[in-house]
């Protein structure tokens, strides 16, 4: 069942010169892919290099605004995904697109039901669908709900609705993302059967060792176009790294150590629950309540988090996405309540609002710039007062001291370089990197002691993101104590003075950046190497 | 600032081109319903023969334009930070029965019982208001049902209240009920001095133009204030354009919610007053319904802007106005309501379209000035 037999096939889907513009973002630019028939075909790169937008591409979700689409050698152009699916392209998302209250038959038949005097044949449906299924080797019971399903279940469910819809090409977006290493080795059997039966399997991951185990072609896209095709058998993880951050990479080291003996923000115990928040009983102190919550089963989102950040210091948290970051942001900020004690300096902020603790010295690049950071559609003035509202220079009073608040945004326009033709444009009328610059240089105003960088250089250019790592260094050697949060492991290492991983809601691993590898930290970050956790 | 007024030329055109299509989609109904569109569009300037006709004339428009402008008003507060305040047609009408019955119970000098009056209305709205914004902000309750049930409510209270605890005395053989007549101390003067300047005949019919005009101006550049230039007004922009960037700004978002919905709701309560302090002098069961639903179109007109607002409310009323001489002309008068609503669904896809080629343009424009064709950056 190796696909070198198949190495004459012509290619099942052909990418030629795919362009894609956003207004400020790195999008695509002259995407160049060949996939060929039954291969497993990787295509890799990091959070925000594009891969995203080109899968929706080529399920029709998006248009290109250049370039052309051959499936099975014919061109094509499509409008929709029901246009993809018609060709014979089926998506399976990473996020699950299943009704819960719905069984496995019902989903996937849901949209092109096989019916039988107007009602749906259930006689019909069950009889295709475990011939697919046994045809694939995609074990799943028909007539189970499926909020009964655990992950793995509801990831073959999915495949099997793509091909129930007779797809021949099947795009998988990050499916290990949420499956734990035996649900891998699981679905990749599934994948390798589908492939020797003639399917393609077009794969986005960014894990380099299961693309390597996986893939039989692999394609690397940077910064929006592809930079290379490589063979799995030739290469190594960390060329292939090499060549997703790209070598003209600046480095982000530190250099000496700033970090001082004063405690700037101190984090006890802080704890989520999954299922909302209930105020703990009077009385009763956080590290009990939260064995008791263990106790009753309750899944957390944060469990038990306690650490310090000096003056002077970043303290780096690696950790797969979703395992607890975002609510960690958000209890800090007091945007989402939680359980336990944070301090900053010697001011107890816990139960304070998320405009106090704005005020008291705590600045925020948020993760996603576009949803938490910036109003698109209001100036670049308007963008500077964000956040600052109630204090100087943006506000006199009741109002808002417009002049202060344009000399100031002017300010930070030259400080951090931020290109624009002047205050009054819209913020989406700026560059990913720009409206980046414009958000250090707004939440570094002010003065904080204390600031969560979250992803902070994600989808910027590089000499943006130079820039941003400057700035960074500067603020932390004037003292500012920094939270950073980034998938970028390089940068963390680089960066951070201590490192942290979480790991399903929990501080596993307390480690010094100077003699780390991004292998090791990544064996933390999935679990593998903090052998402690429970299950 | 070149790139505000670039905005700002682009909102005017695309009004202008919506109601340019608006008459020639209404000149199609009035023909399928067997009228000459001239003729229609010809009663519209049509204000009247006599001298006198025509002063009446521009106090009907005038005094049609006040309550619009208001309505318009209380729904853009709303609106600017995207919530559907569907219940200004209540909180009017319960805010004006429950003003014009405080202020027939008492007599004071009249900028004192004026204010009084106004006040009640104000906060009577803004209660009301208030009760869909805490059922928001406690149990999630959406602001559209919630609102819209309480219209019911708040329609068939003012019923019951104006035939029972609030009825004033009814005259022999009088069909409608109304409640106890205003004192004369809490009638606002009229503004027909104005005529005398240009030395045309004031209006004659009812009451002439309404003093609360002024009231109107005054709220609207408040309005305007408070919205553009105070730091809650900036609260309110920012949590309309992102909700999410607020809440991380420091914005409460329950707050704000109360906030604007009781505000919305207290100019709502003022609605009802040009009519009562102006003309009729009490609550009656011939009230002016349906304001608050006109409102909503108004503000969508208006785009959220006080004066765009303004030029809306004008229209509407302009249109409004032509009931009688299109019924001279032997047009069917719900020509009107058909102009206002093409006008509307017009103008709101013409935001749109426009709204995007703006942003559009304004990305290009900073490309160009940054000297680069386009904004995607692409590593080598």
């Amino acid at each position: 069942m190796s696909s070198d037999t198949l190495d004459a096939a012509r290619p099942a889907v052909e990418l030629e010169g795919i362009t894609k513009r956003f207004p400020g973002v790195v999008a695509n630019h002259d995407i160049r892919i060949s996939v060929r028939q039954g291969t497993v075909h990787a295509i890799v790169g990091e959070n925000g290099a594009g891969k995203s937008t080109l899968m929706k591409i080529l399920y029709g979700m998006q248009k290109p605004d250049e370039g052309t689409i051959k499936v099975d050698g014919k061109d094509v152009s499509f409008r929709s995904p029901s246009d993809a699916i018609d060709a014979g392209i089926g998506m399976v998302h990473q996020h699950f697109m299943l009704a819960d209250n719905f069984t496995v038959l019902e989903n996937i038949v849901l949209g092109a039901e096989p019916t039988k005097a107007g009602r749906l044949d259930v006689g019909a449906a069950t009889k295709r669908i475990t011939e697919l299924a046994a045809a694939h080797g995609l074990r799943v019971d028909p007539g189970r709900l499926v909020e009964d399903l655990g992950v793995g279940d509801r990831q073959r469910v999915e495949i099997l609705k793509v091909l129930y819809r007779g797809a021949r090409i099947l795009i998988l977006d990050e499916p290990t993302a949420v499956l734990v290493p035996q649900e891998v080795d699981e679905l990749f059997q599934n994948l390798r059967e589908l492939t020797a039966e003639g399917l393609t399997v077009i794969f986005i991951s960014h894990k380099l060792d299961e693309v390597l185990d996986i893939a039989d072609e692999i394609t690397v896209i940077r910064r929006g176009t592809t930079v290379a095709s490589v063979d799995p058998h030739e290469v190594t993880a960390r060329q292939l790294a090499e060549l997703m951050v790209g070598s003209e990479l600046p480095t982000p080291e530190t250099r000496e150590s700033t970090v001082t003996d004063t405690v700037m923000l101190k984090v006890s115990h802080l704890t989520m629950e999954a299922d909302g928040h209930r105020a703990a009983p009077k009385g009763m102190p956080v590290e009990r309540y939260v064995d008791l919550l263990r106790e009753e089963g309750r899944r957390l989102l944060l469990d038990d988090v306690s650490f310090d950040i000096h003056k002077g210091e970043i303290l780096g948290l690696a950790g797969v996405e979703g395992n607890g970051q975002s609510e960690l942001i958000e209890a800090i900020m007091g945007i989402r309540p939680a359980h336990g004690g944070i301090a900053l300096g010697e001011q107890d902020l816990s139960g304070w609002s998320t405009l106090r603790r704005r005020e008291a010295g705590i600045g925020y690049i948020p993760e996603d710039r576009h949803r938490q950071g910036l109003l698109l559609e209001a100036s670049l003035w308007e963008n500077r007062v964000l956040g600052h509202q109630t204090r100087r220079p943006a506000r006199s009073g009741i109002w808002i001291n417009r002049r202060a608040s344009r000399a100031d945004t002017w300010r930070i326009i030259e400080d951090y370089d931020v290109r624009t033709p002047g205050v009054d444009t819209l913020a989406l009328a700026l560059s990913g990197g720009n409206q980046q610059k414009l958000i250090v240089g707004r939440e570094m105003s002010g003065e904080p002691l204390f600031l969560i960088a979250a992803h902070p250089t994600r989808g910027v250019d590089v000499g943006a993101q130079a820039a941003i790592w400057d700035h960074l260094r500067e603020a932390r050697a004037a003292g500012l104590a920094v939270l950073l949060i980034s998938a970028d492991l390089d940068e963390l290492i680089g960066l951070s003075d201590c490192i942290q991983v979480i790991y399903r809601g929990r501080l596993v691993a307390a480690l010094d950046p100077s003699d780390i590898t991004p292998e090791r930290l990544g064996g933390y970050m999935t679990g593998a190497i903090a052998g402690t956790e429970e299950s | 600032m070149p790139a505000g007024l670039n905005r700002a030329l682009f909102t005017v055109a695309g009004a202008a081109v919506a109601i340019v299509l608006a008459i020639a989609i209404c000149s199609v109904a009035i023909v399928a319903a067997g009228a000459d569109p001239l003729a229609a569009f010809a009663a519209f300037f049509d204000f009247g023969a006599s001298a006198r006709s025509q002063s009446n004339g521009i106090a009907a428009f005038l005094n049609r334009a006040v309550p619009l402008f208001i309505a318009g008003l209380a729904v853009a507060v709303g609106f600017r930070m995207n919530l559907f305040n569907i219940g200004v047609e209540g909180q009017y009408r319960l805010a004006a029965i429950c003003a014009a019955y405080v202020g027939s119970t008492f007599t004071a000098p009249k900028p004192i019982q004026i204010t009084v009056i106004i006040l009640v209305a104000a906060v009577v709205g803004g209660l009301y208001a208030l009760i869909p914004a805490v059922m928001k902000v406690t149990r999630g309750v959406n602001e559209v049902i919630a609102t819209i049930m309480l219209n019911y409510i708040a329609i068939n209270l003012t019923s019951y209240l104006v035939r029972g605890p609030f009825a004033g005395q009814r005259a022999e053989g009088e069909l409608t009920t109304t409640t106890p007549d205003l004192p004369e101390s809490a009638m606002f003067p009229n503004l027909n001095f104005f005529f005398d300047w240009f030395g045309v005949l004031p209006p004659t019919r009812g009451g002439g133009v309404w003093g609360f005009l002024l009231v109107a101006v005054v709220l609207g550049l408040v309005v305007w204030v408070v919205l553009e230039r105070t730091r809650f007004g900036f609260d309110v922009k920012a949590s309309g354009l992102n909700g999410p960037a607020a809440l991380a700004s420091g914005v409460n978002p329950k707050t704000m919610v109360i906030a604007a919905m009781v505000m919305s709701g207290a100019i709502a309560g003022l609605i009802g007053l040009p009519e009562i302090l102006g003309d009729r002098g009490a609550f009656n069961s011939n009230f002016t319904p349906g304001l608050g639903f006109l409102g909503i179109a108004v503000a969508l007109l208006g785009r959220n802007k006080p004066v765009g607002i303004a030029i809306a409310a004008l229209l509407f009323a302009f249109l409004d106005r032509a009931q009688g001489a299109l019924q001279i002309a032997e047009v069917p008068p719900s020509v009107i309501t058909i102009i206002q609503g093409v006008i509307v669904l017009l103008v709101v896809v013409a935001n749109e379209v426009t709204n995007r080629l703006a942003l559009r343009l304004e990305e290009r424009r900073a490309a160009r000035q940054l000297g680069r064709n386009s904004p995607v950056e692409v590593g080598a």
